[in-house]
């Protein structure tokens, strides 16, 4: 809690520059807060650790010692002025613009630190991220939500800044800023099992819910049609989207495994106790709840009047389900599979522990090696592929909900 | 109808954990199908039943600190002092739950070391997203009108957060609380991979050794513990919709 003086809550944010704001010197608390996070940190807390080689203790180094002093200076420049900037009620747009900077700046200092600190010609040493680098990334990353979420930009705006940002991370990478970097060191030697795991994280995420979108709306639909059936189905569904993931792959495993030894030709077919497929299947289970449940409303939050209209039209109750009540359903169902997609990245990273494989490998070897590099480079992705489904689907969301409004209005 | 067999086979399913946890040699031949002849088919490094407990002290201990944290900032949140914070706070709980669990808890790793520690901060981070959207949904949707009268009737602020606001917004706040206390439970069993000791232990040991009874036996104690936490959770939820519905018809 940051003590200051009760004031109303600021007009704050819109599309106006605030140099009203600018002028009156009104202080952002959340600019004092990041301030209060960064400045400390820049000083007090190591920014990365410097091992002799991948198994040995590492040994903290501070910013000043990280980097060649004229980075450093730089890094403490650009990390001063983004924090006026966040702390002064600057424009949205200003703040935005200072977040991109320094987290841009402090991910480049990243790299220079690295290449600073590994001894030229030696491939033995390692440079890694210490809590400092992820604080600063943390401060400057509330920051930018904080100026987005004011933003608010439309759909295809937040899509293309979100392009826009992996294209800029990509062209980092590709000339080089990381290559010094024991993340970056681990991924080189373990390139080809990343992309392998990689494809079958999104196989198994995507391709899970392929299969529980097939069955979950067909089933979303006789579910709207019998309303005897929707409670029980529901509650099956409930029950067990309740069961934790393990629990479920566990309970799936056993009987798999039984058929596998006892049926004879199963085991050819792929149907092994430990493996995919349980996941699989588990994923798929997993996924029928958000569909059918959100088919269901979505069909049931269709207005009466307008199927009725459709029916006086001559249209069929196939016609009326298609052209109609789908349509007007597609928001809803849009985020089931929002939800679905984020859920399946994430648990796809517990298949790896019934070998199942994705990127959930690295972590739990990384787990078991003690290497938080390479927990990392499990983690890393995951949380980015779950972060853009969760950005693009709900921008198609959005897009949808307005294009049913049309629909609607017109 | 149904929500009598519901609730019996729910009973029945209960009853049959109890015995298995009392006396696991009842189930021996069973689980013996499962597994090779030389195999062990009950879990003994560790007493199920302690394991159980142990699960469940971590879950609880957790969803409590997360409630109080979540339900704290809520508050400070909608109050006019953190207002700014608000946009902030509201895209951090949807970011923050695209993070997979295993993440967190993998990462918490290298600063905490093996043990409950990272799996209990990681069950604190992920357990106060569901509760804090939650509270911050309840607490910005009542009805203007009511504070109004709450104002008018003479209330303080506190006055007004105590007796309006909060018991308003309890049923939401329960329901938040609900699906947190599910989500440990799961986060928690994948604690055993960084040594906390749950019941994921149970079933990591037999994937470790190809043993199924061992995953079966793991898998389906997690499972219940599950429900057990999701039913008597939404048992609480709806007593306080209820007393809810009561209030605001007593007093309008």
């Amino acid at each position: 809690m940051i003590e200051e003086p009760d004031q109303p809550p600021a007009p704050f944010g819109k599309r106006k520059t605030g140099s009203a704001d600018l002028i009156k010197q009104k202080i952002d608390k959340l600019g004092v807060v990041i301030a209060l996070i960064a400045m400390p940190t820049l000083l007090f807390v190591p920014f990365v650790t410097f091992k002799a080689n991948r198994i040995v203790q590492g040994q903290p180094v501070w910013v000043f010692s990280a980097l060649p002093t004229w980075a450093a200076a730089c890094l403490m420049l650009v990390v001063i002025a983004v924090l006026v900037s966040a702390i002064l009620k600057a424009g949205v747009l200003v703040r935005m613009t200072a977040a991109c900077l320094g987290l841009v700046t402090v991910l480049i200092a990243i790299g220079l630190a690295a290449s600073f600190l590994t001894p030229e010609g030696n491939s033995f040493a390692r440079v890694s991220t210490a809590t400092g680098f992820w604080m600063l990334l943390f401060a400057f990353a509330m920051l930018l939500i904080d100026a987005l979420a004011r933003l608010r930009p439309r759909p295809l705006a937040r899509i293309l800044l979100l392009l826009a940002g992996l294209a800029l991370l990509g062209l980092l990478a590709r000339i080089g800023v990381w290559n010094e970097l024991s993340l970056l060191k681990e991924f080189s030697s373990r390139a080809d099992s990343f992309w392998r795991e990689g494809w079958r994280h999104l196989a198994l995420a995507v391709g899970s819910l392929v299969i529980a979108f097939a069955f979950g709306l067909p089933l979303g639909i006789l579910c709207y049609r019998v309303e005897r059936l929707r409670a029980a189905i529901l509650n099956v569904l409930n029950v067990i989207q309740t069961i934790p993931s393990i629990a479920l792959f566990g309970l799936l495993i056993a009987p798999l495994g039984w058929i596998a030894a006892n049926l004879p030709g199963a085991s050819e077919l792929g149907i092994r106790g430990i493996g995919a497929a349980p996941a699989f299947i588990a994923l798929v289970l997993y996924a029928l709840l958000p569909i059918v449940a959100n088919t269901v409303s979505g069909l049931v939050g269709v207005d009466a009047a307008v199927s009725n209209a459709a029916k006086g039209l001559g249209m069929t109750d196939g016609q009326i389900l298609r052209r109609i009540e789908l349509p007007l359903a597609m928001p809803a169902i849009l985020t089931a599979i929002r939800i679905v997609l984020v859920q399946n990245i994430g648990m796809a990273t517990i298949a790896a522990l019934i070998g199942g494989g994705g990127f959930g490998v690295f972590v739990f070897q990384g787990i078991g090696q003690t290497a938080t590099d390479l927990v990392l480079l499990g983690a890393l992705p995951t949380v980015a592929l779950a972060l853009c489904a969760a950005v693009i689907m709900d921008a198609l969301t959005e897009l949808a909900t307005r294009a049913r409004k049309e629909i609607a209005t017109a | 109808m149904q929500i009598a067999a519901g609730s019996l086979t729910r009973a029945l399913f209960g009853l049959g954990i109890l015995a298995f946890l009392v006396r696991p040699e009842w189930f021996e031949p069973a689980l013996r199908l499962l597994v090779d002849q030389n195999m062990p088919v009950i879990y003994l490094q560790g007493n199920l039943l302690s394991l159980l407990l142990q699960h469940l002290a971590l879950v609880l201990a957790a969803t409590t600190v997360a409630a109080i944290l979540a339900i704290s900032a809520a508050i400070f949140v909608t109050r006019p002092v953190g207002s700014d914070f608000l946009p902030l706070s509201r895209s951090i709980v949807s970011i923050g739950q695209t993070f997979p669990p295993v993440a967190v808890l993998a990462l918490c790793v290298p600063v905490l070391g093996f043990g409950n520690g990272p799996t209990l901060v990681a069950l604190i981070f992920y357990g106060l997203l569901p509760i804090f959207e939650n509270a911050l949904t309840a607490l910005r949707t009542i009805d203007p009108a009511v504070l109004e009268a709450a104002r008018g009737s003479g209330m303080s602020e506190p006055q007004r957060l105590m007796r309006v606001e909060l018991p308003l917004a309890m049923p939401l706040i329960i329901s938040g609380i609900r699906l947190s206390a599910v989500i440990s439970v799961a986060t928690a069993t994948i604690g055993s991979t960084v040594a906390a000791k749950t019941l994921g232990e149970v079933i990591v040991a037999g994937l470790q050794s190809y043993n199924y009874a061992f995953i079966l036996q793991g898998g389906v104690l997690v499972a219940a513990l599950a429900l057990l936490i999701h039913d008597s959770l939404t048992i609480l939820e709806r007593r306080f919709g209820l007393r809810r519905l009561a209030t605001t018809d007593g007093k309008p």
